[in-house]
């Protein structure tokens, strides 16, 4: 760290204002401002998006329904938002899903997380780490690798498409059941698949590898929650875990993600146990990455990825680790659904009762609650929803008032660059965070309060 | 106005530089719309030899205000969207709506439907005085649009062919017939037949009738064809058994936009 502080110094006044952060799902925006004398006066990570008010769009809605408007939160997420929205309504109405079915349900947040991973780490950050504005270039510059990136995700995409329908908002899934299974042609080409893609992983692997140098060395050790399961990496469903507090029921959500407000801002901002805390990849990893399977343990140290580790750069190889592990665990599923065949099941009886229920998952940037009551019509009557990218907010923001006086120093540019970058590793999903909202004197929305960094 | 009839501007405006600039932008919408055409792939890099991509904020750092064709994703929610969107309309000599929420409204327009105070109260709390929203409206709410693409999400390959259609310098066709048509080639069992409620009767087609072919129903997020018949649509909902508060439901999912939700 120190290291990276002395890299330049050419000139030291400075103001960094990234409007609309690109290569992020949504619109932020950064500001820093560092004085004559090297002093950060000025740190925050800004949210301009449009609210849109889903909490309140599912009231009122019938249980089969919900999951398809919780699906419109996010694009990239549809399906894990529909999956943490099918456990909550299930539980709220006593529904179990069968053993077929809750395969099914891993298969598809596997292949979304592999997708979405594989468009962080391949479409987004990658240009940095070759220091050009988008992956349009490396079409030329660097078109093999890039083909290992793409040919990976065009398996994800055919993944999504064969479990779920189709990638985004798929149709298939609903409570209690599936509306339509893939065939066990669809499986079979599904297993062709994930193998041979495997090959195309280890290609990314050594890539990145490669690369890795040209992440900011930068470490801030916070506190890590994912979901955890005594029987599997966990991600579909599983225990709440932190590495600062017991491990909870998902019930217990409110008490995990704890929703407060500032005197200073109204916005209400998610603390754990120690204050800020990291959900996502690298959360996992470090939670967990004594389950992952063997191909993903080879591919985390060639990355030299190890837990616990706290630079948060390295989401990203956290991220191409899980892209490995879901494709074998993914094999595995599929194996045995081959194994025992596909059954047109009957759809559970759906007796409608009042109830409450929450759902956590962890999707691609983390875990993921969301909290349901239903009347006794099968209508909604609360909704909650907690969105990993909310949960990193506070932590975002601390880590560029601990980065930001650190390269305060280097040139305009290489501070810009920096910074987007951090931001950019959380792989934020701004569009999904936006029912959270301070509106601040000069019309931006904040998370976060302008702060001046300690003068120290 | 329940669908926007797809023309182009004059002939003159409509004269597009050899290598067209395009660009994208968003306002409130879930950019499952932009996804899509990251996930062409291959055809995207087709795609890319033919055009420049100038502003598409998702995938790529940079930006410029001279472009030709804007795609624009998302509803327009707020007073600060429409100024941001004259602008585009301003700077590009051709617009298209891209997705249900540009095109029609879509889902956020659920929220229509709910007194402001409420959903600002239920969402925010205490907080619920602070921010200026109103009513969802599609972008021709604002400003002519040129061209849609419906659809939640948009089909990737109707993206490909609309955008080959105006490199072309054609009007973008879509189909002006309802989902019905294409899903009886599709071979499905009519919704209605099962006992379930669908939309395809009244929804535009061009989607395959895709959510019926996955076990669905049709939701309605292509917007009304043009010649659609909402009263008969009441009448055969009524006729098999619906009662008015399963259908408003239905038709408000994506609809409410139009007098399709009331």
């Amino acid at each position: 760290m120190a290291k990276a502080a002395k890299e330049k110094t050419v000139s030291t006044a400075k103001k960094i204002n990234v409007h609309y952060l690109t290569r992020v799902e949504g619109h932020g925006n950064i500001i820093a401002e560092v004085d004559e004398a090297g002093t950060v006066t000025a740190c925050r990570w800004e949210i301009p998006e449009a609210p849109r008010f889903f909490e309140a769009m599912m009231l009122g809605r019938t249980y089969h329904d919900v999951h398809h408007i919780a699906s419109r939160i996010c694009g990239i997420c549809s399906i894990g938002h529909q999956l943490a929205s099918l456990q909550a309504t299930e539980e709220a109405l006593g529904i179990m899903v069968s053993e077929q079915t809750l395969a099914l349900r891993k298969l598809a947040l596997h292949g979304e997380n592999i997708q979405s991973h594989l468009l962080h780490v391949g479409y987004l950050v990658l240009p940095d780490l070759l220091g050009v504005d988008s992956v349009i270039p490396l079409a030329t510059t660097h078109r093999e690798e890039l083909l290992h990136v793409v040919k990976a995700r065009a398996m994800s995409n055919e993944f999504c498409r064969l479990v779920s329908g189709r990638t985004t908002h798929p149709q298939r899934l609903m409570v209690g059941g599936m509306a339509k299974l893939p065939t066990l042609d669809d499986l079979h080409r599904l297993r062709t698949i994930l193998v041979e893609s495997l090959p195309e992983m280890r290609a990314v692997v050594d890539l990145f590898a490669a690369v890795k140098g040209n992440f900011p060395d930068f470490t801030r050790e916070t506190e890590y929650v994912g979901l955890t399961s005594p029987s599997e990496y966990g991600l579909y469903w599983g225990e709440v875990a932190s590495t600062a507090a017991p491990r909870r029921p998902a019930a217990q959500y409110q008490d995990v993600a704890r929703e407060y407000c500032l005197p200073s801002s109204s916005a209400k901002w998610a603390r754990g146990a120690d204050g800020p805390y990291m959900v996502g990849a690298l959360a996992r990893f470090n939670l967990n990455s004594g389950q992952l399977h063997p191909g993903a343990v080879e591919a985390a140290q060639k990355l030299g990825l190890k837990a616990p580790c706290f630079n948060p750069y390295y989401i990203s190889l956290a991220q191409i680790v899980e892209v490995v592990h879901s494709i074998e665990d993914a094999v595995i599923l599929t194996d045995r659904l081959l194994e025992r065949g596909l059954r047109q099941e009957k759809a559970p009886v759906v007796r409608c009762k009042p109830g409450r229920g929450v759902g956590a998952v962890e999707v691609p940037r983390g875990i993921l609650f969301h909290a349901y009551e239903y009347d006794e019509n099968g209508r909604m009557t609360h909704a909650d929803c907690v969105i990993p990218t909310n949960q990193n907010h506070a932590n975002i923001q601390k880590d560029l008032e601990a980065l930001t006086p650190l390269i305060a120093r280097q040139d305009k540019a290489a501070v810009e660059l920096k910074l987007s970058m951090l931001v950019r590793a959380y792989d934020p999903c701004i569009s999904c965070s936006t029912h959270r909202l301070d509106l601040s004197e000069d019309g931006l929305v904040r998370f976060v309060p302008a702060k001046k960094a300690d003068p120290k | 106005m329940e669908t926007a009839p797809v023309t182009l501007p004059s002939n003159e405006t409509c004269l597009l530089s050899a290598k067209p600039r395009i660009a994208f932008f968003d306002f409130a919408g879930c950019e499952g719309d932009q996804l899509q055409i990251a996930n062409l792939e291959e055809k995207l890099l087709d795609i890319l030899a033919h055009v420049e991509v100038v502003s598409f904020r998702e995938i790529k750092t940079g930006h410029a205000d001279d472009y030709d064709i804007a795609f624009v994703e998302g509803s327009i929610t707020r007073p600060e969207d429409e100024a941001r969107l004259k602008d585009i309309r301003a700077k590009a000599k051709v617009l298209v709506a891209l997705g249900a929420c540009a095109a029609i409204g879509g889902i956020n327009c659920l929220k229509n439907f709910m007194g402001e105070a409420f959903y600002r109260e239920v969402v925010y709390g205490p907080q619920a005085g602070w921010y200026r929203t109103y009513a969802a409206r599609p972008l021709s709410a604002v400003v002519p649009v040129d061209a849609e693409i419906p659809g939640c999400p948009i089909d990737r390959l109707e993206f490909a062919r609309v955008v080959k259609e105006l490199l072309l310098g054609r009007t973008p066709w879509l189909p002006d017939y309802p989902v019905c048509v294409e899903c009886k080639m599709a071979g499905n069992i009519c919704r209605y037949d099962l006992g379930k409620m669908c939309l395809g009767i009244v929804t535009r087609a061009g989607c395959g009738a895709c959510c019926v072919t996955e076990g669905a129903h049709c939701w309605g997020c292509r917007g009304l064809f043009p010649s659609a018949n909402l009263d008969a649509a009441r009448q055969v909902m009524d006729n098999a058994g619906f009662d008015r508060r399963q259908v408003q439901d239905l038709m408000r999912f994506f609809l409410g936009d139009t007098r399709a939700g009331l």
